[in-house]
């Protein structure tokens, strides 16, 4: 590491500036001979950096204490998910999807169990009841990520208290992640299809008490941040992005609002049942790190209330696909009926047949558009599955958003673009 | 969404000599020829009838058996429209793709994706080095002929005071389950070619012997 920092400082801007003399003597004014400092260095912030929120690498070419040049180095923890998904069945690919962005894992799964179900061409087939559980759960999740992002965030900042009491509300949403899933992040539920299992007794009065107290912790959260004056010096005009440079970097989901766009894939392209629900797209106007900070504050307003709609949309059906060569059969009926036994070894050993074509399938994940381009060759596989992370693109415009910032709010920004290397690196 | 069928339409005028689909009825896509993607491009991101403001997500795509193997995927997204389209350029290990980066900033991080993992070369791209794999990497994993697991593994060497790289030693071999034909994939056992060829060349019975079994 020491060894390659100190190359990058080699070819830094030091080595660049013209000699002096010769420029003088090229001109002729031998006496106009001067020296000029310039106070230049190369800094490696990460990969071993609490503030860099995991293995981001960032090369930081620095005037003093403003930054001139940033150049993110990632793939620290690129596992190959692409490549693994081709060598698994779909039904074996899905869990790689919670191991993307761990922070909100069944978003991650949403995508991928959509773009399935174009592909099977089985899209309006899924059950209503599957359908509002995944809702549901998607916005349980968004709250899950905001809380997450938004105290990891004060703490970058300088603030403890946000995510001692975060913790405490996103345990509740783990325990309903355990509920359905029987973990706490990699759950695997949502399938092609549907979804798993359904929801177990009293889990949905759960989520109803629980969504009761959430409002009165929002605001206390809130009191403790938005008027806080250190909070607000620290981002208020920090990272400032405008809405033509936030389309032209690809940004999406709360970065692109906050600068100024109601843009959001929920009112826009609506899937599931988004566009029966009745919920509000809350914008920024100055696309700064603070308007960042407020529009997933209101994010999570709005998310309870379509979990709230959800709950009363819950009747009893169904939560998969009643064909058996999709989703496996009931564990009784395997007991007793050969087809259901034979259905559940083929299902579980070769797995479905997609049929042949590609789709690119996009959800608003917490982060912003999370898409799946998946092409399938007829075959029980994926031909090719690339994943579009939302925060690959934010990370990408590190440069144009802290140029000419100090280093310590290289730090801020990082925390309001809401990174996690899960999904960027893949 | 905007209009599908209207917007393919529009596509297929302003671009006469491409190919424009329609994938399930759903996604539109656009096939350019590579010499043409530059200037298509353009056209895609300033013609308000487009106006694709955003490249989303651009990746290549990999067909050993074609004789240009490679495909590059643009996804655009046009939020005034609010339409998508999918543009698909095909090229070869060698041929360069023109870069896009100078009509999206966002492409430059895409395109070292591409070059990292398949070594499609875009032309006019300043910034083309690997992405997501190792310092000092070699080879193109996403390619269909890069073995899953890889060339080399590395550890950390207690006695050297280093990380070190050697190949891949495998405890078990990487087993690839065929599951799509389990009972064809079986071979022949010695003095079974018999019953093989038999099972192969019996013509199916028809229903009316099979209603007759017990």
């Amino acid at each position: 590491m020491s060894s390659s920092s100190a190359m990058a400082s080699e070819a830094g801007p030091l080595s660049v500036a013209a000699d002096p003399r010769q420029v003088a003597s090229a001109t002729g004014a031998e006496e106009a001979t001067r020296t000029v400092e310039v106070d230049s260095h190369t800094i490696n912030f990460g990969p071993q950096h609490p503030a860099a929120h995991g293995v981001l690498r960032l090369i930081l070419e620095m005037k003093g204490e403003v930054v001139e040049r940033a150049d993110p180095h990632i793939g620290l923890l690129h596992r190959g998910t692409e490549k693994l998904i081709e060598y698994k069945t779909y039904l074996q690919a899905l869990p790689y999807m919670d191991r993307l962005d761990y922070v909100s894992p069944m978003s991650m799964e949403h995508s991928f169990a959509l773009a399935v179900e174009k592909l099977l061409r089985i899209e309006d087939q899924i059950p209503e009841r599957a359908r509002v559980i995944r809702t549901m759960f998607a916005e349980l999740t968004r709250i899950l990520n905001h809380l997450l992002n938004i105290t990891t965030y004060a703490l970058d900042c300088g603030a403890i208290t946000p995510s001692l009491w975060g913790f405490e509300q996103r345990e509740h949403l783990l325990e309903f992640y355990e509920a359905v899933g029987g973990s706490h992040y990699h759950v695997n539920y949502f399938r092609a299809g549907g979804v798993a299992k359904d929801l177990p007794a009293g889990l949905t009065d759960r989520i109803a008490g629980w969504c009761e107290q959430f409002p009165k912790f929002v605001d206390e959260l809130e009191s403790l941040l938005s008027g806080n004056r250190i909070f607000k010096q620290r981002t208020v005009d920090i990272g400032v992005m405008s809405a033509e440079q936030a389309m032209a970097w690809g940004f999406s989901g709360p970065c692109i609002r906050a600068s100024g766009l109601p843009w959001d894939l929920r009112k826009a392209q609506p899937y599931e049942i988004y566009a029966d629900l009745d919920f509000e797209i809350p914008v920024g106007r100055h696309g700064d790190c603070y308007d960042r900070y407020l529009v997933r504050m209101q994010e999570m307003r709005q998310s309870l209330r379509i979990v709230q709609q959800c709950l009363a949309r819950l009747k009893p059906g169904p939560v998969k696909i009643q064909d058996n060569k999709i989703a496996p059969p009931k564990r009784g009926e395997m007991k007793r009926s050969m087809e259901s036994l034979i259905h559940h070894f083929k299902l579980y050993t070769e797995g479905y047949h997609v049929p042949e074509g590609a789709t690119y399938t996009v959800t608003e994940a917490p982060k912003g558009e999370f898409g799946v381009y998946m092409v399938a060759d007829g075959t029980n596989r994926p031909y090719r599955c690339k994943i579009r992370a939302p925060g690959f693109a934010h990370l990408q415009a590190m440069e144009a958003l802290s140029k000419g910032h100090m280093l310590a709010d290289a730090v801020a920004i990082i925390g309001s673009l809401d990174i996690v290397f899960g999904e960027i690196d893949r | 969404m905007a209009d599908i069928a209207q917007l393919a339409d529009q596509v297929a005028a302003a671009f006469p000599r491409e190919s424009v689909s329609l994938e399930r009825g759903a996604e539109l896509v656009l096939r350019l020829r590579r010499e043409a993607l530059p200037e298509a491009m353009l056209t895609l991101r300033d013609d308000p009838r487009f106006a694709f403001e955003q490249c989303m997500d651009i990746c290549g795509t990999d067909w050993p058996e074609k004789p240009e193997r490679f495909e590059v995927v643009y996804n655009l997204l046009s939020l005034a429209l609010n339409q998508r389209l999918r543009v698909v350029v095909s090229t070869d290990a060698a041929t360069p793709v023109p870069s896009v980066a100078s009509v999206w900033p966002s492409a430059t991080w895409y395109e070292r994706e591409a070059w990292d993992m398949y070594g499609i070369v875009f032309a006019g791209q300043t910034d083309l080095r690997r992405l997501l794999t190792d310092y000092g990497f070699e080879g193109h994993p996403l390619r269909k002929d890069f073995p899953l697991t890889g060339y080399v593994e590395v550890r950390y060497d207690e006695e050297r005071k280093q990380v070190v790289y050697e190949p891949v030693a495998l405890t078990q071999d990487f087993r690839n389950f065929d599951f799509l034909s389990p009972w064809e994939a079986l071979t022949t056992l010695p003095g079974d070619e018999k019953v093989h060829l038999n099972r192969l060349e019996t013509p199916k019975p028809s229903q009316a012997d099979e209603g007759a079994k017990p």
